[in-house]
């Protein structure tokens, strides 16, 4: 398993489409992807419960990522994180 | 006569008759159906349907260059793709519910889940939802939604409106629009906003008895008059009539210069936060950038930007604007700025604190990464580099001697360097006060108006008590700025102003008469502004006799020298 933390730095957090882009990368891959903040989760390919875990500016998420293509998954949803919150 | 308040979107007028606009109320059966994979299959074929209309909005709204509005609808066709969505749909049509039960519960509930977030932002997104709902309960009711905005122009009235309603809208045929719901974060009031609608939300007295009646729609007092009385009729007919002009007169004055009436041209530039604002500068007929905050490109990033994003977000507003000159300012982070990678210590009292420059020429590695991006962008266009924070000569002095040494090493890089300027903001007393000594080091001033006024009077600019004390136009501010002007024109120093007075309308002419050579402000003031000093005749302030001569002959750094008294 792969795992890394990520600091949002877009003033309005993870909103509707950029995280519905997200959602397209992360089903680019086998590998399950999972958003954590506190006690929230969402999987990187659900859309709806990404944006209800309300994730703000400031907010630390840790992503974890688990399947036989982890390390490219891994590299590429942190690439996309970067580019666009 | 009856009066109506509500929240405006846009300043506007419009006069008309009313037509409520009601979406259609369905009756949902709560009986459970034996044939299941009817009910799964028409409830696809509704969700396709729905993605297909929302794909093909964000292609309209995209052709017709709205691309925020075109996001909206993306995003809609993203979430009609979400699996949780679905297959919550899917369990209640296998309990044998019917197709439209399971939209109204499964899309009710996820809009429910956005209206319970305390974000503002994503409690508006549960509207989104809602449209959605209502475009698949439209379907699968086979409902003709097509005629619900009559056949003449009008206000239209509605309890709300959902982004895809809106879109919809036969625009010929709106002349404004009201709406008992809605926030100025929703959608409907983005598109107001982006199309100059005159709206009006939050009217919490709409009634379904306004329909056909004849009212006025005041943006500027945010209120609609239901039957209003003969004066008010010819006042906000004049002020309608009036407003067209105005906006045509400022269309016909992109392309034309500013300059008063005697001859007196001005550079009018504009602010902006990074290469969004591209469009906004060439839309406004902005004659180059004064002030390009350079601050997005540590903002958006959660790690130091290296040398070549930098260099990449630089060289696109450079080569999109050029031949303009874009005055792009060197990091201005610190004070009410932070950002964590920058590992920052946190200060008492931090607009006098560890900021811009100062952490520039303390991070000296740091620094360069910037200089070098922005010396390989001048080959790119015609670029001016402004240190800010300034408030003593070695400060510049060092800066310069930086950017040098960066300038030699990309040389011997065999790098293309451009020509570009060099200048410093004026923001501090200090500065102001040793302007002189500052000119003979640079090309150009930048007076930033916002910090200054606060370090000048002793006011903080975000407290809210202290709006009885501040005064914008003190005289303590203006004559640090009068004498700005003028010792950069002593050493040919042109001298520009990129704060918030830059576009004070009270002021211009001051500023103007000082002989100050450029205006730097927010896109949207340009054309005003622009109408603004074309109006004004300064000859009775001038001493020298032919003005427009003198203006040609005396600009070897500073662009008009000094022709005021």
């Amino acid at each position: 398993m792969k795992e890394f933390k990520y600091v949002i730095t877009d003033p309005v957090g993870i909103h509707a489409r950029p995280a519905g882009l997200l959602v397209k990368e992360a089903k680019n891959f086998k590998s399950t992807a999972t958003f954590i903040k506190g006690e929230k989760s969402a999987k990187a390919t659900s859309l709806m419960k990404l944006m209800g875990m309300g994730i703000k500016q400031g907010d630390e998420v840790t992503v974890q990522v688990e399947g036989e293509d982890e390390e490219a998954c891994a590299a590429a949803i942190e690439k996309f994180l970067k580019e666009n919150f | 006569m009856q009066t109506f308040k509500g929240t405006k979107i846009v300043n506007g007028i419009a006069i008309g008759k009313i037509k409520i606009y009601k979406a259609p109320v369905y009756e949902i059966s709560e009986e459970l159906v034996s044939d299941i994979a009817a009910e799964l299959e028409r409830f696809e074929a509704a969700r396709v349907k729905v993605q297909n209309e929302q794909n093909a909005l964000y292609e309209k709204e995209m052709n017709a260059g709205h691309k925020d509005t075109a996001g909206i609808f993306e995003a809609h066709a993203m979430m009609l793709d979400d699996e949780d969505l679905i297959d919550s749909c899917k369990e209640m049509m296998a309990e044998g519910h019917t197709a439209e039960f399971a939209v109204r519960d499964g899309f009710e509930a996820a809009a429910e889940m956005f209206r319970n977030m305390d974000d503002e932002y994503f409690k508006a997104r549960s509207a989104d939802v809602i449209d959605l709902k209502n475009s698949m309960l439209d379907v699968l009711f086979g409902a003709d939604t097509a005629n619900l905005q009559g056949t003449e122009p009008a206000i239209l009235v509605a309890e709300d409106l959902a982004p895809s309603e809106t879109v919809k809208l036969d625009k010929s045929l709106l002349l404004g629009l009201v709406t008992r719901q809605g926030s100025s974060n929703s959608h409907t009031a983005i598109l107001a906003r982006s199309m100059n609608w005159p709206a009006l939300i939050q009217c919490h007295d709409v009634a379904d008895d306004w329909d056909g009646k004849f009212a006025i729609l005041d943006g500027y007092n945010s209120c609609i008059y239901i039957e209003p009385e003969q004066n008010i009729i010819d006042e906000l007919t004049a002020k309608q009539k009036a407003d067209r002009e105005k906006e045509a007169k400022l269309q016909e004055l992109k392309g034309k210069p500013t300059e008063t009436k005697d001859g007196y041209k001005v550079r009018l530039y504009a602010n902006i936060g990074g290469p969004k604002d591209i469009n906004a500068v060439i839309e406004n007929d902005a004659e180059g950038v004064g002030l390009f905050r350079s601050e997005f490109v540590y903002l958006n990033s959660k790690t130091d930007p290296t040398e070549e994003e930098q260099f990449q977000a630089y060289r696109k507003v450079l080569e999109a604007l050029s031949p303009r000159l874009i005055v792009i300012r060197t990091c201005d982070i610190g004070a009410d700025k932070t950002i964590d990678y920058m590992n920052l210590d946190k200060e008492e009292n931090p607009a006098l604190g560890f900021r811009a420059v100062r952490i520039c020429l303390t991070r000296k590695d740091f620094f360069k990464r910037q200089l070098r991006a922005l010396l390989r962008a001048s080959a790119f266009g015609n670029l001016g580099i402004m240190f800010p924070m300034i408030i003593s000569k070695w400060e510049v002095q060092e800066c310069k001697a930086i950017l040098d040494e960066c300038k030699k090493e990309l040389e011997a890089e065999g790098v293309k360097i451009g020509k570009y300027e060099t200048g410093i903001m004026i923001e501090t007393p200090a500065a102001a006060l040793c302007a002189d000594e500052l000119a003979e080091e640079v090309d150009f001033f930048s007076l930033g108006t916002n910090d200054l006024t606060q370090y000048t009077c002793a006011i903080d600019r975000q407290s809210a008590n202290l709006e009885r004390f501040s005064n914008t136009h003190h005289p303590a501010l203006l004559r640090l700025i009068k004498e700005t002007i003028e010792a950069g024109h002593r050493h040919n120093t042109w001298v520009g102003i990129c704060g918030e007075l830059g576009a004070d309308p009270e002021l211009t002419e001051e500023f103007l008469k000082w002989g100050v050579d450029e205006l730097s402000v927010n896109p949207k003031s340009i054309l005003p502004l622009r109408d603004r000093i074309r109006g004004m005749d300064l000859s009775k302030y001038r001493k020298t006799e032919s003005p427009a001569k003198d203006a040609e002959t005396s600009k070897p750094k500073g662009f008009f020298g000094r022709l005021f008294s």
